[in-house]
């Protein structure tokens, strides 16, 4: 479905040279839950800006479903980790909902219909006629959410979207993107620095290097599809799993050289 | 209701305190410049016809919105224009800071020149000053549309039209209303002083027109009624401004409460 092949985003400014990403090529499959975390500025962002085609990368290509990114293809949606600016204040919560729609040649109850369906599978359905800044952080995220599920998206990609958020909110939202990915079966490529939400989240965890990035590691979540946040935190396979990519994200911080390695630790 | 009376008090205690120092210092008053305010208040009715209203205030008031309403088209549209491309800016903003250091009412006898002494001449004469305050507040509010936001609405494939209605317009609305707001009263100023240079009807005429003939509590009753209408007219705006801004006080106001 994605298809990132050896791209490299280099910033010029000011006399300086910054390169931020230096070659990554990974693939995300049809329906995949996939997470990338990595260091803290390791240029997860700029990755993920690059694979919207909101930003030009200098070397390297992004394909979604085999065609190639050139600009924000229609296909995708976007969840910022800055709901209070990712919403518009102007508009009431249904507005910001249906206003990505409106691009879309679809008739007027089509429209209506998809909105109030995205906000009751986010828990929202109450909320279509408030504004955002009349709600709670976690609801303002999950308004963004409701707005890239209306927009019927191939492939959703979310940038940290819950570092901003408390901890029990967080762990409510994780599990409604684990839910919504199940129930619709949409494609998912989640940008996080949290290891536990990644191994939580992902069914599969990519691990970044250090800036300029490179893939330093591609590892198969094998916990059970049936997640929640009391058993699955516990389990041993989970503390295996975090260990690991804790250690991965400490080497690469380190400077080590990347270990390339596609399959699970051992049990 | 209590707290409405409170309100009410604390918004009326100011002026009245003022009138009635005005009213007893200038009570029985010889000096032919400084009537009793009884005087002027008693005048006011005698002067302020119904002919007069429809006369000079009415004219006044038409030239003045005309002249206005121009300004934010002009000031809104051109101000959109030049701070969505940094590359018209950098050639415009030179020229718009030297024309905005120009005091507009040295524009009036240029644009005599031109546009005559009619009702055209003194609407452009508002329409040229109110604009500088609504344009350079528009290319601010702008230039500073949220980069998130901007994102965000590229990624969902809002652009052209959709983009500017719905993303750039809101967005810079809290800046653009700012300047509307600073034009109105420059355009109440100019709509003065374009009737005094060479009008024959018009607030600014008729008051000129007192103080030659040496009526001088009628041109105290003008000068009331030009704040008076000042007055009306902020009350106006602001009333249109919470309408149109409901959502940036909201927002300003859970800002505040959530720090």
């Amino acid at each position: 479905m994605l298809d990132v092949r050896g791209l490299r985003k280099v910033y010029e400014g000011s006399g300086r040279r910054t390169e931020a990403v230096r070659d990554l090529t990974f693939t995300v499959a049809a329906g995949e839950l996939v997470c990338l975390v990595g260091p803290s500025g390791c240029g997860k962002t700029t990755l993920l800006k690059c694979v919207g085609g909101l930003l030009e990368p200098t070397a390297g290509e992004v394909f979604l479903a085999g065609r190639k990114v050139d600009g924000p293809p229609p296909g995708m949606a976007f969840v910022f980790q800055e709901y209070g600016r990712s919403l518009f204040p102007w508009m009431r919560v249904g507005q910001n909902v249906e206003l990505p729609l409106k691009q879309k040649d679809l008739s007027r109850s089509r429209r209506r219909e998809l909105v109030a369906d995205a906000l009751a599978s986010v828990g929202l359905a109450d909320a279509a006629g408030a504004y955002p800044w009349q709600l709670s952080g976690g609801m303002q995220q999950r308004v963004a959410i409701a707005r890239a599920l209306a927009y019927e998206p191939e492939v959703l990609l979310m940038d940290e979207p819950f570092a901003a958020v408390d901890a029990q909110t967080r762990a409510d939202l994780e599990d409604l993107v684990r839910r919504l990915w199940r129930e619709r079966g949409i494609t998912v490529l989640f940008v996080t620095h949290d290891i536990d939400e990644a191994v939580y989240l992902g069914e599969r965890v990519i691990v970044l290097s250090a800036s300029p990035t490179v893939v330093r590691e591609q590892l198969k979540v094998d916990l059970p599809d049936e997640r929640d946040q009391l058993t699955t935190r516990v389990a041993p396979r989970f503390a295996e799993l975090r260990t690991h990519v804790y250690e991965q994200i400490q080497a690469a911080k380190r400077g080590a050289g990347p270990v390339r390695k596609d399959t699970p630790p051992p049990r | 209701m209590r707290g409405l009376l409170l309100r009410l008090v604390f918004v009326l205690a100011l002026p009245a305190l003022l009138v009635a120092v005005w009213w007893v210092s200038s009570a029985g008053s010889e000096d032919v410049y400084w009537p009793p305010l009884g005087t002027i208040l008693e005048s006011f009715p005698d002067v302020w016809t119904g002919e007069r209203w429809r006369g000079d205030v009415l004219p006044s008031v038409l030239r003045l919105t005309t002249g206005w309403v121009l300004a934010a088209v002009a000031g809104v549209a051109l101000g959109t224009l030049i701070g969505s491309y940094r590359r018209v800016r950098a050639v415009c903003e030179p020229v718009l800071e030297f024309l905005r250091a120009v005091p507009p009412p040295v524009l009036v006898p240029v644009i005599m020149l031109f546009a005559g002494i009619g009702d055209t001449m003194k609407v452009v004469v508002i329409a040229s000053g109110c604009v500088w305050p609504v344009l350079l507040n528009t290319v601010e509010g702008v230039r500073a549309v949220d980069a998130v936001m901007t994102e965000t609405a590229r990624s969902y494939g809002i652009t052209g039209a959709a983009r500017l209605k719905d993303v750039v317009l809101p967005a810079a609305g809290p800046q653009i209303f700012a300047g509307l707001r600073q034009a109105l009263s420059i355009g109440i100023i100019l709509m003065v002083i374009s009737e005094m240079f060479a009008a024959s009807n018009g607030l600014g005429f008729t008051i000129v027109q007192f103080q030659r003939s040496f009526a001088i509590p009628d041109m105290w009753t003008g000068i009331l009624l030009l704040g008076l209408l000042g007055f009306v007219l902020s009350v106006l705006f602001r009333w249109a401004e919470r309408r149109a801004l409901g959502w940036y006080h909201g927002l300003r106001t859970a800002a505040r409460r959530s720090r």
